[in-house]
Parts: structure tokens; C-alpha cells; sequence
């Protein structure tokens, strides 16, 4: 059974990628309770801004950080456009999740008219191609860098929202949007702030993706968008560890599923799970700590 | 006039059959919930309706009725485990009802895996189409015209004080959601009978996002706004075609800029506030 420990390596090197990815869905949640479905369009356009950078001629490195910090600056402006007027006048929740869903549209009308209808080669170089092996087990070096760079983001995420003002300020605002306000916190700058943190997780996410795929498309926003809904609904809808443990569940459970029983279910049990919990656990597998417990 | 009718037939079905799909989400909005699983029950008709035509030879009208009533069971089935569900919670949980569904679809020998069911026969003409949308317009307008709308207005607006006024909150809701789908398993079975083959990625997330953005950009508590919507978005991308890749962003702005600037949508026109 050599492959189940390769399967367990391959679920955790998934699972950390799913992570980063659905912190950043479950942190927007968190604060404002708003399902904002521009998350993967952002994942998607900073994994293309990457390539494209790494296309010029950048390193991957700093190509990386670009798209990083472009997929923040996009995630606050998704808030200025979608989210902001709708909250200005108290529309509830379901409009913002539409006008994300317009935001998702137009990225991806944009993207698709500069790169084309068609995925493209995402390779660094040598780095692309190495496996490393221990054992039985082999790991190829860019999945060791991408778990390595999602547990550092995850723990720098940690630190921001627990040991910093600012972190301080988001869990008020998660808290008690009014009551933050009276006690003089900046809400629009908080708000804004949450977004850029949320949307650079994600963009690094997609980046991650492109990465270990060796590739970058269109609709690679799509096919994580609904496992990341799953991973949160599974950890409970705004909790942060809770989207953290759900995401390295998927992971596990998926490349499992493949080994043990057959490829062909394997996203129907995701989403089985994801309606089961909202039916019998609306609150999740890890109760409804909210950012509070971050 | 009538070569143009000819020449652009197949838009023209398309406009019904988007129509139908609006005006089904639009039935379920009417009372607050957005409930993402039209496609689903769009798809599960248009299996079932193929299915009988296929291998029992029915007839288009044996079709509709077995796919309706199959979409209608499936609606029942989900209204009731979902029940207590509200907002984005209700979204998600039918998302992934929506998800489970296109993927059984895919992994079932009976539904053809993913290259889907050829051969249906095409007997849904412009006539079937727009008769089927005319009875659910003439109908949701005569529901329209009585007090039971009020109950419906009353929950969408505030559900706390309805169930105060004694309104039996939950059998409206289960009403909406599958009268909802029986609609949108007519829109499945004659999408099927127009287009001779359907897969089960033609039911997938997309597709509800683009129901979506028809009823949003026409009215989401306006029958006749619904479908006017899915006209106009059905035309919109034939009439920029020069845009090429770029056409979407017009969709995005548009759904955007409707539930930002006219949240009622075109029924804002005439509707009253």
C-alpha cells in the first residue's frame, strides 16, 4: 500500500492549496456575512497576471508577489464597486452575492479577451520538473513550495489578525459592525483592508494552482469556487481554522477516494457533504467560533 | 419578415426557453429565497423527457408531462430538507444540489455519461415554446391578480411579521420552490426536443448564473420582467459579436449595474414602488 501514503502526501499538498484559497472566502464572510463569488475570478486573474509576468521575463518570485499584491489591490476594488453601495444602503445578502457574481463575470470577460479562450503552459523553468523522493513517497519541489508558502501565508495571516491592530480592528468589525463603529474604528478602511488581505490570499492561491498544474485557464476559477464553498460550509461558514481543517479534509478525502474507491464520485462527495452539514449542521464541523477564535 | 423569423429561428426558441428558466427562478425569488437549482431541475426534465422519447417512443406533450412531473418530484424532494434554511445558506445548499446532480448525470450509464443523449427526436417548434411560456405567464399573472401574491410579499419582505399574520410560511415556500420546477422542467424538456442532444455540462453552475443574470436585468419579482430580461440577454451577445472575446464584460456590467443603480430591474419601468 505504498500508494496510500503517496495519496496522503498528494491530499496535503492539495489540501493547502484549497486552504489559502478558502480563507480568503471564509475571512469576507466572516466579517461582512456576505458570500463574495468574485473570490475565484480573483484566484484566477492573479494566476494569470503570474504567468504573464513570469512571460516578460520576471522571476517567479517577484512575478508571484506582483500578481499577489495586484489580486489584493482587485479585491478592494471588487468592494468599492460591488459590495460597498449595496452595504451604503442596506440591500441585505443576497444582492451583494449577485453583483459578485457580475464582478466574476467581467474579470472573466477580461481576462478571456486579452489571453484568449485557450489554458496556457505555467512552468518556471527546471524548478517545474524536479520530484524529490523519500521512500516510497515522491513530492515534486513545487508542491513543497506551495505547502510551504500556504502554511507560512496561513501563519502570517494568524499573526495579522491576532497580534495587530488591524487585526484587532477586523475581529471587532466580525464582531459588531455597529459597535466597532461607535468605538471609532474606520469601518470602509477596515473593510477595505479585509478585502486586500482576503483577495492577495486567493490570487496567491491561484498562483499555487497554476504552478502545480503546470497550467493557467479560464475556468480553473470555476472548478475551485464550489469545493471552496464546500470547504467552508464543512468548517462553518466564517471560521478561519474551520475553513483551514475542511480545506486539508477535501484534500485528503479526495485523493483517498481516488485510490480507495473510484475517481468518478469523487467531487459528488464533496458536495453531498457540503448539503448534508447545511441540512443537519448549518454551523459546521467545527462550531461557530467565527473570527472571534482565529 | 418571415426570412427573419426563419434565419434567426434558433435564437428565437433559445429566447423562449430562457424566458421559461427566468420566469422559474424568478418564482422562488418572489418569496426571498434564491434558490440555485433551476438548471438542476431543468436538466433532471430534459433526462427524463429524452429518455421516454428515445427508448419508448413519447410523443413531445408525454415528454413534458413526465419531465415536468419529474422535475416537479425533484423540487418537492429538495424543498423539504431545506426547509429551514434562509439566504446565502439556502443558495449554497442548492448549489450543491445543482453540483450532485450534473455529476450523477455524468457517472450514469442510463444518462449516457458525459457525452450525453443524441438523438431526441426535435419535434419542440417556436409554437410548443412560447405556448408553454404564454400558459406560465398567463398563469403566474392570474396568481398575480390574487391575495395569495400578498402572503408571497409579505414573506419576501418580512418573513417574522408574515408568520405573525398567520401566513403558513413554510408550504408558500414549498409551493414557490416546486412550482419553480415544474417550470423549469418544461424550459428542460423542449431545450432537449430543440437541440437534439443534450450532456450534463449544459446544467452545470454556469448556465444558473446566466438564469440568474436574466432575472436580475428583468425584474426578480416581475414574471413578464423575467423573461423580458432573458430576451434582451439572449440577443445581447448575437448583437456584439464584434466584441469577440470581450462580450461577457457586457454581461457582468449589466448585472452589475442593475443591482446596483435599478435593483427592480426593467419591471422598474412600470412597476409600483
Amino acid at each position: 500500500m505504498a500508494s496510500l501514503s503517496q495519496q496522503l502526501v498528494n491530499g496535503i499538498t492539495l489540501g493547502a492549496v484549497y486552504a489559502l484559497f478558502a480563507i480568503g472566502y471564509t475571512l469576507v464572510f466572516g466579517v461582512l456575512d456576505i458570500l463574495n463569488l468574485a473570490h475565484a475570478a480573483i484566484f484566477m486573474a492573479g494566476a494569470f497576471v503570474a504567468f504573464a509576468l513570469t512571460g516578460y521575463g520576471l522571476p517567479p518570485v517577484a512575478a508571484a508577489v506582483v500578481a499577489i499584491v495586484f489580486g489584493g489591490l482587485l479585491g478592494i476594488a471588487l468592494d468599492r464597486v460591488a459590495f460597498a453601495p449595496l452595504r451604503a444602503r442596506n440591500a441585505g445578502t443576497l444582492a451583494p452575492l449577485i453583483s459578485s457574481i457580475g464582478v466574476a463575470i467581467i474579470i472573466q470577460g477580461v481576462v478571456r479577451g486579452i489571453f484568449g479562450p485557450d489554458q496556457h503552459r505555467f512552468d518556471v523553468g527546471a524548478l517545474s520538473t524536479v520530484q524529490l523522493r523519500a521512500g516510497p513517497i515522491s513530492v515534486g519541489a513545487l508542491d513543497l513550495i506551495a505547502v510551504g508558502a500556504a502554511l507560512g501565508l496561513m501563519l502570517a495571516l494568524n499573526y495579522v489578525l491576532l497580534r495587530t491592530p488591524l487585526g484587532r480592528s477586523i475581529r471587532a468589525v466580525a464582531d459588531d459592525r455597529i459597535a466597532a463603529a461607535i468605538l471609532g474604528i474606520d469601518l470602509e478602511r477596515t473593510i477595505a483592508l479585509t478585502f486586500f488581505i482576503a483577495s492577495a490570499l486567493g490570487a496567491a492561491a491561484g498562483i499555487l494552482i497554476g504552478l502545480q498544474y503546470g497550467t493557467v485557464s479560464l475556468d480553473m476559477g470555476s472548478r475551485i469556487e464550489l469545493k471552496g464553498l464546500a470547504i467552508i460550509v464543512l468548517g462553518g461558514m466564517g471560521s478561519i481554522t474551520g475553513a483551514a481543517l475542511g480545506a486539508f479534509i477535501l484534500g485528503i478525502a479526495e485523493t483517498l477516494s481516488v485510490a480507495l474507491v473510484s475517481s468518478s464520485y469523487r467531487d459528488a462527495i464533496a458536495f453531498a457533504l457540503m448539503f448534508g452539514i447545511l441540512v443537519a449542521r448549518p454551523s459546521g464541523l467545527f462550531g461557530k467560533q467565527k473570527l472571534r477564535g482565529a | 419578415m418571415i426570412a427573419f423569423l426563419a434565419a434567426h429561428s434558433k435564437t428565437i426558441d433559445q429566447i423562449g426557453i430562457n424566458a421559461l428558466l427566468a420566469v422559474s427562478l424568478m418564482i422562488s425569488l418572489r418569496v426571498g429565497q434564491l434558490a440555485l437549482a433551476q438548471v438542476a431541475f431543468m436538466g433532471i426534465a430534459a433526462y427524463v423527457g429524452s429518455l421516454g422519447a428515445i427508448d419508448f417512443g413519447w410523443n413531445l406533450p408525454v415528454s413534458m408531462l413526465a419531465g415536468g412531473l419529474g422535475a416537479t418530484v425533484a423540487a418537492a424532494l429538495l424543498a423539504l430538507p431545506i426547509a429551514r434554511l434562509r439566504g446565502v445558506f439556502l443558495a449554497i445548499a442548492t448549489i450543491g444540489f445543482g453540483e450532485v446532480a450534473r455529476i450523477i448525470e455524468i457517472n450514469l450509464p442510463l444518462t449516457g455519461g458525459a457525452e450525453g443523449l443524441a438523438n431526441i427526436p426535435n419535434d419542440a417548434n417556436t409554437a410548443w415554446i412560447y405556448g408553454t411560456l404564454a400558459v406560465a405567464l398567463a398563469g403566474l399573472f392570474a396568481f398575480g391578480r390574487s391575495r395569495w401574491i400578498l402572503a408571497f410579499d409579505a414573506v419576501r419582505e418580512d418573513e417574522v411579521a408574515a408568520r405573525g399574520c398567520g401566513i403558513d410560511v413554510g408550504t408558500l415556500r414549498f409551493a414557490a420552490l416546486t412550482a419553480g420546477g415544474a417550470v423549469a422542467g418544461f424550459a428542460g424538456v423542449l431545450y432537449a426536443h430543440a437541440n437534439f442532444f443534450i450532456t450534463p455540462g449544459d446544467f452545470g453552475f454556469g448556465r444558473m448564473e446566466q438564469v440568474l443574470v436574466y432575472s436580475v436585468v428583468g425584474g426578480t419579482t416581475s414574471a413578464l420582467g423575467s423573461a423580458l430580461g432573458a430576451a434582451a440577454l439572449t440577443i445581447l451577445p448575437e448583437a456584439i459579436r464584434f466584441l469577440k472575446d470581450y462580450r461577457d464584460v457586457t454581461t457582468g456590467a449589466l448585472l452589475l449595474g442593475f443591482i446596483i443603480f435599478a435593483p427592480r430591474g426593467l419591471a422598474g419601468l412600470w412597476q409600483r414602488a
